[in-house]
């Protein structure tokens, strides 16, 4: 019999809930068949850990005596943007210092940047800000200098358009002849490894491949906080091709999300350093899936043998959309150290921690078990495959001629 | 009479080349293979201790260089700090000797000092900074 969010909650609130995370349901639908699993399990936790580039936070750090409408801002050095109000800022994941020497000798460290900048701040740490602006008659003040740190803002909220990749690609160097640096690490020669960045099975939205509870404020595990779904991310893209389980076979729906910052951890916001790419932010995040159904018992039951990636060449094939993916593998395959393309073996690395993933996934399930948390119904659910909502690439349409023909 | 501990890195091409046994030779050093990974499809790397005449030993270190063969003196430690690493295994393919390498059943990361050469090659490698150089 279908449940609802409302008899979910009810069972939260008893300390009667049965909670368990997406391994454990791989194990209890293998057991009792999905019908008995959908009776007795109310939720699912999952969860993943990964750096998540398209991060960041808003801050308020309050207003100065005389006032300032801050129209340049750093953080450490890191540029912030400014151009919201007086005292609002965003620092983004990826941003780098102003002096950073880059890849200017390569392949560059990266080490500090806008990822680390948010770690300094969930962490405790002073933190530099320094400010410039033109001066108005009502904010008459033109620089700033001066430490902050999180305890002594007004808001601090991490703002994340695009996290939580269902799916991801296995990513290769086919045909450079020296290691690539790339946003998927070091990327040896001659198929000399094969990175890859999901938590697979236990990945969020892996479980719940069509977006069926996944939606605009649900309450998720945000960097050791409770956080909410907000948006659909960028770049969503429900209409993949999918297997038979209805699982995508390759990057398809992402999350926008956010979460106070003040009530964060260090242990799941962390800044991160790509060598001879940049920096970003590893992000931990967990959503727990009411089991409403049948079909979500069967969803949430996927393993990694169910999921498979596509595998990407870094070195023509993804910079310059040469060609496409040399072939998929499982998650299970890949989680094995080693995989086989073209009859040769190739080793594997994850940038995604699973046991970083199983330790939220376990939270989570802790959280809800002790009545700590409990499941919102989306207010919207996402597009999902039916949506017709595809991810484009940029047309580009030449400037000069167009600006010829409006005469 | 001087000792040094090297390891030496060679490119694919030089794989088949008699590098180590031409050392020995043509400059009368002792040698002591400590360690060595070479595989027909990957890069090649020999941990040798050498001990011989001071310029024999410096020379033949630099005809090596000239060889192509990547000389790095072992010098120093590569230690991991337990708390930075998130254990996410960017690393494991990136080190040479499995020093550090990924248990296919849970998943978790591990270090080996035993194994480690200190190529430092990890040390940049690790997004959160983890792996560091002692002195």
């Amino acid at each position: 019999m279908p449940k609802t969010y409302e008899q979910i909650n009810e069972r939260i609130r008893a300390g009667e809930a049965v909670v368990v995370t997406a391994e454990e349901m791989i194990d209890t639908v293998e057991e009792n068949g999905v019908e008995a699993a959908a009776e007795q399990v109310d939720v699912v936790t999952t969860g993943t850990f990964a750096p998540m580039c398209s991060s960041g936070a808003f801050i308020n750090f309050g207003h100065a005596n005389p006032r300032i409408k801050v129209q340049k801002a750093w953080l450490n050095d890191v540029n912030a943007y400014a151009g919201l109000a007086a005292v609002d800022l965003y620092i983004g994941a990826t941003e780098v210092p102003e002096h950073d020497p880059l890849n200017r000798e390569h392949p560059g460290e990266f080490r500090y940047g806008g990822g680390h900048v948010i770690e300094d701040l969930v962490a405790g740490r002073d933190v530099r800000l320094r400010a410039v602006a033109y001066g108005t008659d009502c904010y008459p003040r033109r620089e700033l200098d001066t430490w902050i740190r999180l305890d002594d803002l007004n808001e601090a909220f991490l703002c994340n358009p695009r996290n939580a990749y269902q799916n991801y690609n296995v990513a290769v160097n086919a045909h450079a002849d020296r290691p690539i640096y790339t946003y998927m690490g070091v990327l040896k020669p001659e198929l000399g490894n094969a990175n890859y960045c999901s938590a697979g099975q236990l990945s969020p939205l892996l479980n719940d491949p069509l977006y069926r509870t996944i939606g605009i404020g649900t309450r998720i595990f945000l960097g050791g906080a409770q956080g909410y779904v907000f948006w659909q991310g960028t770049q969503h893209n429900p209409t993949v091709d999918r297997t038979e389980g209805g699982v995508p076979r390759g990057g398809a729906g992402t999350l926008s999300v956010v979460g106070d910052l003040k009530q964060m951890s260090q242990r799941w916001i962390r800044g991160v350093s790509l060598y001879g790419y940049g920096v970003s932010l590893s992000v931990g995040l967990g959503i727990p899936i009411p089991v409403l159904n049948e079909e979500i018992a069967r969803f949430t039951a996927v393993r990694d043998e169910d999921i498979v990636a596509p595998i990407v060449d870094y070195s023509r094939g993804y910079p310059y959309s040469e060609s496409g993916p040399l072939g998929h593998v499982s998650y299970a395959q890949l989680k094995t150290g080693e995989i086989e393309i073209d009859g040769r073996a190739v080793p594997t690395a994850s940038l995604s921690s699973y046991p970083r993933a199983q330790e939220i996934a376990q939270t989570l399930k802790e959280w809800i078990q002790a009545g700590q948390f409990l499941l919102s119904r989306p207010a919207e659910l996402l597009p999902s495959a039916e949506s017709g909502l595809t991810f484009k690439s940029l047309r580009e349409r030449p400037v000069e001629e167009e600006v010829a023909a409006r005469g | 009479m001087a000792k040094a501990r090297v390891v030496f890195h060679y490119p694919r091409a030089l794989i088949d080349a008699p590098i180590a046994s031409r050392v020995a030779r043509d400059f009368d050093l002792e040698f002591n293979i400590l360690r060595a990974n070479i595989t027909p499809d990957s890069q090649g790397l020999l941990v040798l201790e050498l001990s011989g005449d001071p310029q024999a030993l410096s020379d033949a270190l630099e005809w090596a260089g000239e060889q192509g063969v990547a000389v790095q003196p072992l010098e120093r430690d590569v230690v991991r700090d337990d708390d930075l690493c998130t254990q996410c295994g960017a690393c494991v393919t990136i080190c040479p000797t499995a020093a550090l390498s990924r248990d296919p059943r849970t998943q978790e990361v591990g270090f080996d000092p035993e194994e480690c050469v200190a190529c430092e090659l990890c040390v940049p490698a690790c997004p959160p900074h983890a792996m560091t150089v002692a002195f």
